[in-house]
Parts: C-alpha cells; sequence; structure tokens
C-alpha cells in the first residue's frame, strides 16, 4: 500500500472544489458548456446542477465498484456508468423541465464527455473512500455551478441588459452589448475572468515574497547587531 | 448537389465547429501551443469524426430506431466512438508505422473529445441522410482542423509579445480565440 495522503476533512473538501482547485477558472475543465450554455444566468445554473448531481451520482457509484473492476477496463466502466446516469438524467429534465432540457440542447448528452466528470472519477473516486468521494463531488459540483453562474451573469448582465432568474428580473443596467451574448463574447469574458483571477494571484504571491524578504532582512539586522553587541562586549572584557 | 455544398461550407466555416458551437474546446485550448501537435491532433480528429459519424448514424437507423431503442442513444454512440479510437489505434499501428508515430499520441483523448460525441449527436438532431452525414462530418472536422491549426500559429507568435504576467497562456489565448470568432462571424455573409 502507498503511504496514505493526508484526509481532507468534509468542510476542506467543499472549500478545494469552491475555490482553491475551481474547476472553471483554475482547472480549466469543462470548457464546452461553459461556453456554450452561459448565455443566461438560468442556463449556467441549470447546466451547474445538472453537473453537479451527475457528479455526486457517478463519484459514488464508481468509490463503490473500485475495488471490484479490474484496473486494466477501468476507464470503459466508468464511461459507462456516467453515460447510465446521464442518461437518467436526461429522462428527469425532459419530464419534468421542458424548458431547460430545450435550452441546454445537445450540451446535455455532452456531459458524458465532460472532462470534470470522467476526472474526478479517475483522480479521486477510484482510490478514496464513498465518504470523502461525495464530499469532492459536492465540492467539485458547486464550483463548476459557480464558476457557470458568475461568466452567465456578467454576460447577460452586459449582453443584454437585465438578468432575469424563474421570471423574475434580479438587475437592470442601462447599457447593453450584444455582442457579449455571441459566441466572440463568450471566449472574451471567460478570457478576462481568468486573466483577472491569475493576475490578483501573481499579485498575492509578489507581496508575501515582499513581506519574507522584508521580515528576513529584519532578522538578519538583528542577528548583525547582536553579533556586534558580542564583539564588542568581548573586546570590553579584553581591553579589561 | 447544390445543397451539400452550401452544407460543406456551412460547417466549414459559418457554423465552426470551436468558434461558434463550443465543441472540443479542451483539446483546442490544450493542444494548440505547438505547430506540430496542432497537426497531428487536427488530422486525428477528421479520420475519428468522420468515421465514427457514418458508423453512429448507420447504427442509429439500422439498429436503435427498428428496435425502438432510441432512447439509448447517448450510451451506444460513446461506446460506439470509444471502439472506434482503439480499431484506428490498431490499424494505423499496423498499416502505417509513420503515421502512427505522428497520430497515436493523440488517439486515446480523442474518446472524451466532445466534438466526436457532438458531431454524432447532431447528425442524428438534424435528421440527417447518410450523404449529408458524410459530408457534414467531413467538413465539419475539416474546420476543427483547420482553426486548431491556424491558431498554433497565433500562439507560437504570441509567446514573443509582452504580455502581463497573469494574462499569460490560457486567458491571452481565450482572448485572441475571440477576435477570431469575430472574424469567422464575417463569413455569415457568404452564404
Amino acid at each position: 500500500m502507498a503511504k496514505k495522503k493526508k484526509r481532507l476533512t468534509p468542510k476542506q473538501n467543499i472549500i478545494k472544489g469552491l475555490i482553491k482547485e475551481n474547476p472553471t477558472f483554475v482547472l480549466i475543465l469543462g470548457m464546452c458548456p461553459t461556453l456554450g450554455v452561459t448565455t443566461s444566468l438560468e442556463n449556467g445554473l441549470g447546466m451547474g446542477l445538472s453537473v453537479l448531481f451527475v457528479l455526486i451520482l457517478t463519484n459514488t457509484l464508481i468509490s463503490l465498484i473500485r475495488n471490484i473492476v479490474p484496473s486494466e477496463i477501468r476507464i470503459p466502466v466508468y464511461i459507462v456508468v456516467i453515460a447510465l446516469v446521464v442518461t437518467m438524467l436526461e429522462w428527469i429534465l425532459q419530464a419534468k423541465f421542458t424548458g431547460l432540457y430545450n435550452s441546454l440542447g445537445i450540451f446535455l448528452p455532452l456531459i458524458v464527455v465532460n472532462c470534470i466528470i470522467l476526472g474526478r472519477a479517475e483522480a479521486y473516486a477510484s482510490d478514496n473512500t464513498v465518504f470523502d468521494s461525495i464530499f469532492d463531488a459536492i465540492g467539485m459540483g458547486l464550483g463548476f455551478t459557480l464558476g457557470l453562474s458568475t461568466l452567465s451573469f456578467v454576460r447577460e448582465l452586459l449582453g443584454t441588459g437585465s438578468v432575469q432568474l424563474l421570471g423574475f428580473t434580479l438587475f437592470e443596467t442601462s447599457v447593453a452589448a450584444t455582442f457579449l451574448v455571441q459566441p466572440a463574447g463568450a471566449f472574451l469574458t471567460l478570457g478576462l475572468i481568468v486573466g483577472i483571477i491569475n493576475t490578483i494571484k501573481v499579485d498575492r504571491a509578489k507581496k508575501k515574497k515582499a513581506i519574507m524578504d522584508i521580515k528576513i532582512a529584519a532578522a538578519l539586522k538583528i542577528k548583525a547587531a547582536k553579533a556586534a553587541a558580542a564583539a564588542a562586549a568581548k573586546e570590553e572584557l579584553a581591553n579589561g | 448537389m447544390g445543397d451539400l455544398l452550401t452544407l460543406a461550407f456551412t460547417s466549414f466555416l459559418v457554423q465552426n465547429i470551436i468558434l461558434s458551437q463550443f465543441l472540443g474546446i479542451c483539446s483546442f485550448l490544450g493542444v494548440s501551443n505547438k505547430r506540430s501537435k496542432a497537426l497531428g491532433m487536427g488530422l486525428a480528429v477528421f479520420f475519428v469524426i468522420t468515421l465514427s459519424g457514418v458508423v453512429t448514424w448507420l447504427i442509429y437507423y439500422k439498429i436503435l430506431e427498428p428496435g425502438g431503442l432510441t432512447f439509448m442513444r447517448t450510451i451506444v454512440f460513446i461506446l460506439v466512438v470509444a471502439a472506434m479510437v482503439q480499431i484506428l489505434e490498431m490499424a494505423i499501428k499496423k498499416f502505417s508505422p509513420l503515421l502512427y508515430g505522428s497520430l497515436g499520441v493523440y488517439l486515446p483523448l480523442i474518446t472524451t473529445n466532445c466534438a466526436v460525441l457532438g458531431v454524432a449527436l447532431l447528425n442524428i438532431q438534424n435528421n440527417f441522410t447518410l450523404p449529408e452525414t458524410l459530408v457534414f462530418s467531413a467538413f465539419t472536422s475539416l474546420g476543427y482542423t483547420a482553426v486548431i491549426i491556424v491558431f498554433s500559429y497565433i500562439r507560437e507568435q504570441m509567446l514573443k509579445a509582452p504580455i502581463p504576467e497573469g494574462f499569460k497562456g490560457i486567458p491571452s489565448g481565450l482572448i485572441a480565440a475571440s477576435i477570431m470568432a469575430l472574424l469567422f462571424k464575417g463569413f455569415v455573409g457568404l452564404i
């Protein structure tokens, strides 16, 4: 057995998915639906929650069967499990939420090949307990939902002039740049958001380094002063 | 014949799979940083999409529909795609070791490329006939290949540009893709 990695608590696991390893803005995974369905907040949220649902079920199932499946054929088995869950989701949405089913269109069956789901199955659920895998799924799914809703909120607000959710108007602006709800706007908005997040991170790392440098310099100064004082005391002793 | 020509043109440029349909973005961003990688991936995707598009069409209309199993299409299609990729890999390895050398690494990645399953599903969704399916699959994947190769040239040039630290790599790539998508919008006027 390999050395056991430190186990994350459920809370840490969820925060990891939401912020530290956010699938949309940090890991850059599952880009097709991210760009394709984020023309309105409602679609973005719907897609995010669909992926959350699929991810929880697949992570649970794969974690349950992880000791039975021979490792040579694990990827095909995982894909079949994921395809089954997605087909189930398609039926549920078609029956209960026909509007969402129609607006997600081809991106709904394409959840099968969403890199996040197979990625989590392979990287996490295949060698962790069911309990941990469920919280990993919740964290990653919520992170994806957060990413999609941020992106779709910006695009809908600036692209159409107002944000609508379940028939209510949440926000309104006086400008509308239709460019943003078109394909080109999707690339631009995502590029800018990821760029801004990276810039903040780089700045923070620089600041941390600067603070550390100051601390090290201060520590060196104190050390030098102490050495000088000790030398002076020695000299005084020698001089009698 | 004219219809097929329009379809070819539309799927190649106007409704470009990457820049207006958003399929295959992961591989588009992942392998477009080197020209040689982009060419290999582009060709591999072209072979797989064209073949699997036709095969899934035949399976859907000859097996699934007569059997009343159309609700199973997502599962069946992904299995067909995975099998196709495996068979293609073995065939290329046996018949053309040279081609295998340049495409081999990219083939396994294609199973989870959403463009492949996407085209197979679009063929069915649009009620295409067999010739239409062939044209649509071939030209859509050619559109993918063309865009990924052009984009890899742009990204190689961008390495020389003084880009702010935080925008290096993916963010600046996405912004360049946005400008390319705007350019491709111009093709709408052609049909």
